[in-house]
C-alpha cells in the first residue's frame, strides 16, 4: 500500500508534465512541419528526443549509483520544491485571470507566420521543396522539443533518482511523448484543447508534495505514516491552491477601479 | 576553443539561474529554509509534518501575491 501511493504519484506526475511539456512542443513541430516541411520537423523532433533519452541515462544511472540516497533525496526534494511551488505559483495566477491562459492557437500562429516569411524575425532561409531536408524546419522542431523537454527530463531524473525507479518514471514519460505524438499525428495540428492550466495544477501538486516529502525524508523527518504521507500531502496542496485561488479571484481589480486609477 | 567553453559554461549557467531562481527568488529561498528547517526538527514527526507545509503555504501565498498583476479593464 505504502509503495503504490507514492508509485501512482510518480506516474501521475511524470506523465501530466510530459503530456504538457510535449504539448507544448507539439505547437511549434506542427508549425514547422506546416511551413517548412514535414521531413525535417519530424528529424528535428525525434533527435531532440534521443538527446533527451541519452540525458536521462546519463545523468540518471550514475546519480542512483553513487550518491548516498538521503543526500539524493534532500537535494531532488528541494529541486521539485522549486519546481513545484513554480508551477502553482502560475497556475493560480492563470486561474484566478491574474495572468493570461497559455493560448497554443497564438503561439502557433506566431511561429509559422515567423517562418513563412523569408527574412523576417529570425532570418529564416526561403523554404526548401517537399523532399529537400530543410535546416530552419528541423532546428524550429528539435529546439522546441528540447526545450520543452529539458524540464521532463529534471522531473524524471528527480522523482526517478529519489525513488530508485529511473526505468518506471522515463516510461511514465515515454508514454506522454508517444500519446501526444500519435494524436498529433493523426490529427496533424497542435491540441489546444488539453486543458493545459489544469494538468499543470496537477503536477505542480504532485510536484511540490514529493519535493517536501523527499526533503523531509532526507533531512530524517519521520513523517507519520511512512509513504501515506505523501496522499496526504496531495490532498493539503489542493486545499491550499484552491483557497489561494478563490482569494486571488477577490483581488482582480474590477473595471470601475481601474478607471478610476487611469483617470 | 576557450571562448566556445566559456560560453556553454555561461549558458549552462544561465539555465540553471533561470530555472531555480528566475523571477521568483522568493521561491529559492523558501526551499532553502524549508531545507535548514527540515534539518532542525530531525526526527519530530508532528512539528516536522505540520511546520513544513504550512512555511511552503505561507511562502507561496506571499509569492503569489507578489506575482499579481491588474487585470484587463473589461
Amino acid at each position: 500500500m505504502h509503495n503504490t501511493s507514492s508509485t501512482l504519484v510518480l506516474v501521475l506526475a511524470v506523465f501530466g508534465a510530459s503530456l504538457v511539456e510535449m504539448v507544448e512542443a507539439l505547437t511549434l513541430v506542427v508549425a514547422a512541419g506546416v511551413s517548412r516541411g514535414w521531413r525535417s520537423a519530424i528529424w528535428g523532433a525525434v533527435a531532440a528526443a534521443l538527446v533527451l533519452g541519452v540525458l536521462v541515462v546519463v545523468v540518471g544511472v550514475p546519480l542512483i549509483r553513487y550518491v548516498p540516497i538521503d543526500a539524493l533525496r534532500v537535494v531532488v526534494g528541494a529541486l521539485l520544491l522549486v519546481l513545484g511551488l513554480s508551477w502553482l505559483r502560475k497556475a493560480i495566477l492563470r486561474g484566478s485571470g491574474h495572468i493570461a491562459l497559455h493560448d497554443e492557437d497564438r503561439i502557433y500562429a506566431k511561429t509559422v507566420a515567423g517562418l513563412q516569411e523569408p527574412g523576417a524575425d529570425s532570418g529564416t532561409a526561403p523554404v526548401a521543396g517537399p523532399h529537400q531536408f530543410d535546416g530552419v524546419g528541423f532546428v524550429v522542431a528539435f529546439k522546441g522539443v528540447f526545450l520543452e523537454g529539458t524540464e521532463v527530463v529534471l522531473i524524471v531524473i528527480s522523482l526517478g533518482a529519489a525513488q530508485h525507479r529511473l526505468g518506471l518514471a522515463a516510461l511514465a514519460a515515454g508514454a506522454a511523448v508517444l500519446l501526444v505524438g500519435i494524436v498529433g499525428a493523426i490529427v496533424a495540428r497542435q491540441l489546444s484543447e488539453v486543458p493545459e492550466n489544469l494538468i499543470k495544477t496537477a503536477v505542480g501538486i504532485m510536484l511540490s508534495s514529493f519535493g517536501l516529502f523527499w526533503v523531509g525524508e532526507g533531512a530524517g523527518v519521520n513523517w507519520p505514516g511512512g509513504d501515506l504521507a505523501i496522499p496526504v500531502l496531495v490532498a493539503f496542496w489542493i486545499v491550499v491552491t484552491i483557497a489561494f485561488t478563490a482569494y486571488m479571484k477577490t483581488t482582480l481589480p474590477t473595471a470601475a477601479t481601474e478607471r478610476s486609477v487611469t483617470r | 576553443m576557450n571562448a566556445a567553453i566559456a560560453k556553454a559554461l555561461r549558458a549552462f549557467g544561465h539555465f540553471w539561474w533561470d530555472f531555480l531562481i528566475g523571477d521568483t527568488p522568493e521561491l529559492a529561498l523558501a526551499t532553502g529554509i524549508i531545507v535548514a528547517l527540515a534539518f532542525l526538527v530531525d526526527g519530530e514527526r508532528v512539528v516536522g509534518a505540520i511546520l513544513l507545509p504550512l512555511v511552503a503555504a505561507g511562502f507561496l501565498f506571499l509569492s503569489v501575491l507578489r506575482g499579481r498583476r491588474r487585470a484587463p479593464s473589461d
